[in-house]
């Protein structure tokens, strides 16, 4: 399959975002924001409409969008002005509801939008690659600079306030690099499904993990497991590419939480 | 003795809430271990909460070390053990990396040093848990872990030791070893404790000074001299 540029492309897209989408999703899982992914996502689909409308790339509209609905979860849940659920569903129906709206004044309920939905890494082009490439890359540097500081958060937050960490200043990080690899990976497995693959890799790993690094090194692995083996599946079996890692990933949770369960009873 | 911690006149109250505490007076001495007790809703964590800068009087003065708590900024020399830090670790993490996280407040973004590496393994061994290092805290008992959290709080050598609720769901051998660590930590390296629970029984032979809280200060002084009737497990302040 590798004959075919477009499959170069798509495993090379994929696998950073199968590395970026758990390394961001781990931090998430900890603050128990696991659907974060899903909100912002349903913002994106607004910036994804507001493109159509006004003429400019869709990929940059959800990006700037995605954004502005991270900072916005993040502003209602520090300020307490709602729960963080309340929040995440406040802005989670409006975007969804303003992409809707958004997308028929544009005349665009079309094949194109299915794109941005649910992904189409086969179509995946040099620029987007770069694109990609350039945004992950920045992504996980940040996660880097500022690794020790968020485990610190995610451990104990009243405690990281307590010592002096800029604990609002990292959880609106944590919440920018969620839009970030939203707007990255929506060519990938799109709005709909990025959330999984910040999620279900995490999740999984935690069931069989023995450490916060052990986690996060196989939150990567799983993550960029399910992008390689999804795609091959799709190639193989006719699938569409962006369920096919989902439903991968899926797979690998009910395995570890499978492991898990036997690990418990020897 | 300079003063760790002043609290002048104090009122506060959450934003649409009936006040919390009212006209709060009292100074803690550096190298003091003084137990904070009351009824739940008694405004003893709030006491707290001003006392680390984490919420802003009403009205009064809060002074950490001779500077407002609200704008302290050297803040490496507090240690804090909060009520729900056990429950913030969704992930396996281990002791080390519970106890690393803690040397955050001195070195946030960069690699460990030697330094925090020593400073970890110190923290360990110092709460007894130096052989149980990389085991997840998710398979120790709660005083273990709750033990974990108070290397955490002691990893950046802190002059001032705030611990909230730290027996909650502890059996009593490990709340009398806390008692006893605790105690050890006061004498050996100086540092100032404050000890905030509803109940104090576990550490009322190891502090000279216990403050009670119901809205303010109801007691302030040596625990034996304390009414009979607040030692009574039926009384309206358990």
């Amino acid at each position: 399959m590798f004959e075919f540029e477009f499959m170069r492309l798509a495993f090379a897209a994929g696998a950073i975002v199968g590395l970026l989408a758990p390394v961001v999703g781990f931090f998430l899982v900890q603050r128990q924001m696991s659907l974060i992914g899903d909100g912002i996502g349903h913002v994106a689909f607004a910036g994804v409409a507001a493109g159509y409308l006004i003429g400019v790339s869709p990929v940059w509209t959800a990006l700037v969008a995605a954004i502005v609905g991270a900072a916005a979860i993040e502003w209602l849940r520090a300020h307490r002005t709602a729960a963080g659920d309340q929040a995440l569903a406040l802005v989670f129906y409006s975007g969804i509801a303003g992409g809707v709206v958004l997308i028929s004044a544009a005349g665009a309920l079309n094949a194109n939008l299915f794109a941005y939905l649910f992904g189409s890494i086969l179509t995946v082009t040099r620029a987007e690659l770069l694109r990609i490439a350039l945004l992950g890359l920045g992504a996980l540097l940040l996660v880097a600079i500022l690794l020790r500081a968020l485990l610190a958060v995610a451990i104990d937050e009243e405690g990281a306030r307590v010592s002096g960490l800029p604990v609002a200043f990292l959880n609106g990080a944590v919440s920018m690099l969620a839009a970030l690899t939203i707007g990255i990976s929506m060519r990938i497995v799109g709005i709909l499904l990025i959330a999984a693959l910040m999620v279900l890799p995490v999740i999984a790993a935690q069931r069989v993990a023995w450490s916060l690094r052990s986690t996060m090194g196989l939150s990567i692995s799983i993550g960029l497991g399910s992008v390689l083996a999804g795609l091959t599946a799709s190639y193989y079996l006719n699938m569409p590419p962006g369920g096919a890692i989902v439903l991968t990933a899926a797979a690998t949770f009910v395995v570890a939480a499978g492991l898990e369960t036997l690990r418990r009873r020897v | 003795m300079p003063l760790a911690l002043e609290l002048d006149s104090v009122d506060f109250a959450y934003e649409h809430g009936p006040p919390v505490l009212r006209d709060v007076s009292f100074e803690v001495e550096a190298g003091e271990f003084v137990a904070i007790a009351g009824p739940n809703g008694g405004g003893k964590t709030t006491l707290l909460r001003l006392a680390l800068g984490l919420a802003r009087p009403t009205r009064g003065r809060v002074q950490l070390f001779g500077e407002p708590a609200d704008r302290f900024r050297d803040r490496a020399r507090l240690g804090y053990l909060s009520q729900r830090a056990q429950l913030g670790v969704q992930a396996p993490a281990t002791v080390r990396e519970v106890v690393s996280a803690g040397r955050a407040a001195r070195n946030a973004f960069g690699r460990l040093t030697a330094e925090d590496r020593e400073a970890i393994d110190q923290a360990m061994e110092r709460v007894g848990l130096a052989d149980l290092a990389r085991r997840p805290l998710s398979r120790l008992s709660g005083g273990q872990q709750q033990r974990a959290f108070i290397a955490k709080a002691l990893v950046s050598g802190p002059q001032l030791l705030a611990l909230d609720e730290p027996t909650a769901g502890v059996d009593v051998e490990a709340q009398e070893a806390l008692s006893g660590l605790l105690a050890r930590l006061n004498d050996e390296l100086g540092v100032t404790i404050l000890y905030v629970s509803h109940e104090f029984g576990a550490i009322e032979h190891v502090v000279r000074r216990l403050v009670l809280v119901r809205g303010g200060i109801v007691f302030d002084g040596p625990p034996s001299s304390l009414p009979g009737v607040w030692h009574d497990p039926s009384h309206v302040h358990v």
